[in-house]
């Protein structure tokens, strides 16, 4: 389990770090003063209602929004495709190519200049951890919407990034689906991925999670370990998300 | 009544004589054309999927600017090609004037605004798909196009028949700059024309009837090739 290729372990990268991180749309604090340091190994979960902001956080985390004050900071930030220390994502909703399944992961293999002698072995290697060998002809768009979400996972697992966000990325997988999901997040973990996953499900929280980020209304409520959250939540708002209560 | 059959008899005839003459003015026509849009094509999809990647100042203004061109009326365009390659015209050095090479520029410029315009429309909404999935590959914008014109390639195909269809049915910019010169720069176009001024109306009628079968077997042609592409699979 420990350190099974030292692919990434050679060159840590640096923690991803937030401070005083805001971010106002048409005058609305989306995201209000986020203060928070991840470590570069494990799974960071976030939590937190609807419209709390936690797709918000992954986009400023992945530099696809720009944060209106405050600072992130992490060694992927400028990193170029390709290097051990870059950055996928998988959205809330799948962003896939108008191709085909195998075609959709070929692509970013591509991009990042992966000869193409290695390329086949690769794809077809990424296409059967998701458990998609069969559907690699189909168009990524006609895919079902698990097999979707399996396909963005693997493609986004197929560059080897230093950091892989999820974002919800089993809300509406089976449970089948869901446990092939999570096998793969674990083993990219395993092998020195930083995962961020972005889930509503608290056993799932607990069977992935090593820290757990709470996000209410914009704000960072808590961070600390999963264990301990569990134990006590620190917030009204966090106990009362978990109770599935609304807040008074 | 009796015109419209005569026209079909006379185009079945000409067509089955193997007409050297009918022949030649076909040729030209799609000759003319399909390089027209085939350099319409190369320079509106550029321009299509770079103004769908790049943003700048001004970025609107030439989208307004290109819709507007789309609706230039062929006699304006052919009369701006006719002064620039007239003998006293900044390119008059070149002896363009009445050649099939006029009528191509003539041709490119009437349809690469609509090219353009229309692959911009199409490219764009594409672009705003995959937006986030390049910029959190941190794509160059030339990845960014290569990746849009590839995966918008079914659409444009139909662009590029949108821009064949206004060139080979243009006839007010390619008589300008070409002359109609028989067994030069005459076009079906040009020849219908003709005919119908000289009161042959028969005879324009088959020449209008070929040039619409022609019209029509080039987009068959197209479209199958495209049903053939296994393209059908990547909607
Ligand atoms: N571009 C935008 N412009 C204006 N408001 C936005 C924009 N993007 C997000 N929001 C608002 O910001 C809030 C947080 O959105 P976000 O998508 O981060 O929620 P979330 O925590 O991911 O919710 P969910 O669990 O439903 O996915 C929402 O109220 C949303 O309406
Ligand atoms: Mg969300």
């Amino acid at each position: 389990m420990l350190d099974k290729t030292s692919e990434h372990s050679l060159q840590l990268p640096d923690p991803v770090r937030f401070r005083d991180v805001s971010l106002t749309i048409n005058r609305q604090e989306l995201i209000a003063n986020i203060n928070c340091t991840l470590e570069h190994t494990g799974v960071s979960v976030v939590m937190g209602p609807n419209g709390a902001g936690k797709s918000l956080f992954l986009r400023l985390l992945a530099g696809l929004l720009k944060p209106t004050s405050g600072t992130i900071t992490g060694s992927y930030i400028n990193a170029k495709p390709g290097t051990t220390s870059s950055l996928s994502m998988v959205f809330q909703d799948p962003v896939l190519l108008r191709r085909t399944a195998h075609a959709n992961i070929a692509y970013v293999l591509h991009q990042q200049k992966c000869p193409e002698e290695q390329l086949a072995e690769k794809v077809g290697n990424a296409l059967k951890t998701a458990r998609l060998e069969r559907q690699r002809e189909t168009p990524a768009r006609r895919l079902s919407g698990g097999e979707q979400q399996r396909l963005a996972l693997a493609r986004a697992l197929v560059v080897r990034p230093a950091i892989l966000l999820l974002d919800e990325a089993t809300a509406s997988l089976d449970p089948a689906s869901t446990h092939i999901v999570e096998g793969m997040a674990a083993d990219a973990a395993a092998t020195g991925t930083k995962i961020i996953f972005v889930t509503h499900d608290v056993r799932q929280a607990k069977r992935v999670g090593d820290d757990i980020l709470f996000i209410h209304e914009g704000r960072l409520l808590t961070h600390k370990s999963i264990h301990d959250f569990f134990r006590d939540p620190g917030s009204k708002e966090a106990q009362a998300y978990l109770d599935g209560r609304v807040p008074e | 009544m009796g015109e419209i059959a005569d026209a079909f008899w006379i185009a079945f005839n000409l067509l089955l004589s193997f007409d050297k003459e009918l022949y030649s003015i076909i040729g030209l026509s799609l000759k003319v054309s399909l390089s027209a849009v085939a350099i319409s094509c190369a320079l509106g999809f550029t321009i299509g999927a770079g103004l769908s990647v790049y943003r700048f100042p001004g970025h609107r203004l030439i989208i307004i600017i290109l819709n507007a061109l789309m609706g230039l009326p062929p006699v304006v365009v052919g009369l701006i090609v006719y002064l620039i390659l007239s003998r006293s015209g900044p390119l008059g050095v070149l002896g363009l004037l009445y050649t099939p090479t006029a009528m191509i520029i003539a041709q490119v410029m009437l349809i690469t605004p609509l090219v353009a315009a229309l692959s911009i429309q199409m490219l764009e909404e594409l672009h705003l798909e995959y937006d986030e999935f390049f910029r959190s590959l941190r794509l160059t914008n030339f990845a960014k196009m290569k990746t849009l014109l590839w995966d918008g390639r079914r659409g444009l195909v139909t662009v590029g028949l949108a821009g064949f269809g206004r060139a080979i049915s243009e006839v007010g910019a390619v008589m300008i700059v070409g002359g109609n010169i028989n067994h030069l720069t005459r076009i079906m176009t040009t020849a219908i024309a003709l005919e119908t001024s000289k009161g042959t109306l028969a005879l324009a009628l088959a020449l209008g009837i070929i040039l619409i079968g022609f019209s029509l077997a080039v987009n068959a042609a197209v479209m199958l090739l495209r049903s053939n592409s296994k393209g059908q699979r990547y909607a």
